[in-house]
């Protein structure tokens, strides 16, 4: 019998939510597309390679994130950096980066294991419908995303101690083409 | 009977059949947006104005998927049982008396609430032979679960309806409502009437399968119960067929309990012999009659919604002890308690 006024109490609270929201703003729901939900800070999204500030890229072709990536989803070339033509500051840069979003699990493995701060899970999830993006969704190829539709302006990152340590380095020694 | 009062009948049948088939969308749509509400959220809003359009959607879709029947499955049964849920709830909706006047219902019979209850316990039998003839132990255990379920119910529904009937000394739907209309709403009566009601109407909603009795059809329990095999026109019958029975619920309520059609600024006179002189040409009063019938209504069927939101479902042994040991004794020491109260009432122990 202790049932009822505890079934009536929470009759009564449901009652005061289906008022606030009918008839105020109580609901919560976000109407995609218009609107859309906020990030948390860690969230694990499409991958990014991030810069230097002075537009070098932070890659330096180990292959560490392949190699820790589960689903063996990353290939990575390196090819030896031109002093004259700088990618990376350091000896080698990444000649070909791939990611093969089908395999990806968007574990975020690769982004704890890269040394840099190169490869960051970023925030975005559309990754088929992003603007700007001209791209042919037909075979299983077109969905292997290159370095070029990764990279990222300087500055652009998440954020991230490893990556800001970098840069405090970078910006200490403007001219010094390496960091560590 | 005649040719005309043939036809005229006919009509009838074919508008409250309508109208019983229009509730089901409108129900739909919402249950969608009142379960919504009290869930803090928004429900169905892209589809239409107000996502009104969402049952025709759903309708549609439901019309375009491919009808499987199971290898294993018993044919016959199989087409059989959706039809077997939805006959009894259309029938049962040719005796509600939605208004004062002989237009507003098909037909009054001398025991119309004792038609209803039989066509409650027809539907049983749908559900049975939906879960048997699936071929699927999983539907099986469903349609057994919730045909006993809605066995050991109708007991309580039936054994709280007694102790009004002794109030009201009729089964027909159509005196018990003038008998509202000239004494007052019945649940005023008397302080059993309303034990009655509230019996009553867990009864129906266990019945109906609903919240918070709905472990039957519930997802994460038995994918979806008695109707797992079902895709389709034969699901969408059943869908159908349970919203139907919904409004057959609440309309009883209203009706035995609550007033039916009667209502402020529906006033007939009562003539010498005590009977309600119901004047069948005062339209606007007739009109205000089903007006007040179908609020009462949709109130009971945003009960329903009501408690299916707020409350978390009874697990299948706790919903059978509460029908047994809770509801029936429940009902019967009520009746009890009616027949001393009407002894008193009628001065059996005084004169």
């Amino acid at each position: 019998m202790k049932l009822v006024p505890a079934i009536v109490k929470g009759m009564g609270r449901t009652l005061k939510h289906a008022i606030g929201t009918t008839f105020g703003d109580e609901s919560i729901t976000v109407s995609y597309p218009e609107q859309e939900k906020p990030r948390p800070r860690r969230f694990r999204g499409r991958h990014i390679l991030n810069r230097y500030e002075n537009g070098l890229e932070k890659c330096i072709g180990c292959s560490l994130c392949a190699a820790a990536c589960p689903a063996d989803a990353i290939w990575v070339e390196a090819a030896e950096n031109d002093p004259q033509n700088r990618v990376s500051p350091g000896e080698r840069y990444a000649a070909r980066y791939e990611i093969n979003m089908l395999r990806c699990i968007f574990c975020g493995y690769c982004e704890e294991a890269c040394p840099t701060g190169a490869v960051q899970l970023g925030y975005d999830y559309k990754l088929i419908d992003e603007e700007g993006r001209q791209h042919n969704w037909q075979d299983r190829d077109d969905f292997i995303f290159t370095k070029e539709m990764m990279l990222v302006d300087p500055g652009k990152g998440k954020p991230d101690p490893l990556s800001e340590a970098l840069d405090e380095r970078l910006k200490q020694n403007p001219n010094h083409d390496r960091v560590w | 009977m005649d040719l005309m009062s043939f036809i005229w009948m006919v009509v009838r049948v074919i508008v409250v059949f309508a109208v019983g088939m229009t509730f089901v969308p409108i129900l739909i749509w919402m249950e969608r947006k009142v379960v919504a509400g009290f869930q803090v959220r928004v429900g169905p809003n892209r589809v239409g104005p107000w996502g009104m359009a969402q049952p025709l959607a759903d309708a549609v879709k439901l019309m375009m998927k491919e009808d499987i029947t199971p290898a294993g499955a018993d044919k016959y049964l199989y087409y059989l049982a959706p039809i077997l849920s939805i006959v009894p709830a259309s029938l049962a909706l040719a005796v509600i008396p939605a208004g004062p006047t002989p237009w507003a219902r098909i037909t009054d019979l001398d025991h119309s609430l004792l038609y209803s209850l039989a066509l409650s316990s027809v539907s049983v039998y749908a559900v049975t032979l939906a879960g048997w003839s699936s071929n699927n132990k999983y539907s099986l255990m469903g349609g057994l679960r919730s045909s006993a379920q809605m066995i050991s119910y109708e007991l309580g529904m039936g054994l709280s309806i007694i102790a009004l009937l002794m109030l009201t000394q009729t089964l027909s739907l159509r005196q018990i409502v003038e008998q509202q209309h000239m004494y007052g709403w019945n649940i005023f009566r008397a302080p059993t009437v309303f034990i009655a009601f509230i019996v009553y109407m867990i009864c129906g909603i266990a019945e109906t399968n609903r919240a918070p009795f709905d472990l039957a059809e519930a997802e994460s329990e038995l994918v979806a119960g008695f109707h797992t095999e079902y895709s389709s026109f034969k699901f969408a019958i059943f869908f159908m067929s349970e919203y139907v029975n919904m409004v057959i619920v609440s309309a009883l309520a209203t009706t035995l309990f609550f007033g039916g059609w009667s209502g402020p600024g529906v006033s007939y006179p009562i003539d010498a012999t005590g009977h309600l002189q119901i004047d069948p040409t005062l339209i606007p009063m007739a009109l205000l009659g089903i007006v007040y019938f179908l609020i009462k209504v949709f109130f009971f069927l945003f009960l329903y919604m009501w408690l299916r939101a707020t409350l978390p479902r009874l697990r299948y042994d706790q919903l059978m002890n509460f029908g047994w040991k809770t509801l029936v004794p429940v009902s019967l020491a009520n009746i009890f308690i009616m027949g001393i109260y009407l002894a008193v009432h009628n001065g059996w122990f005084t004169s």
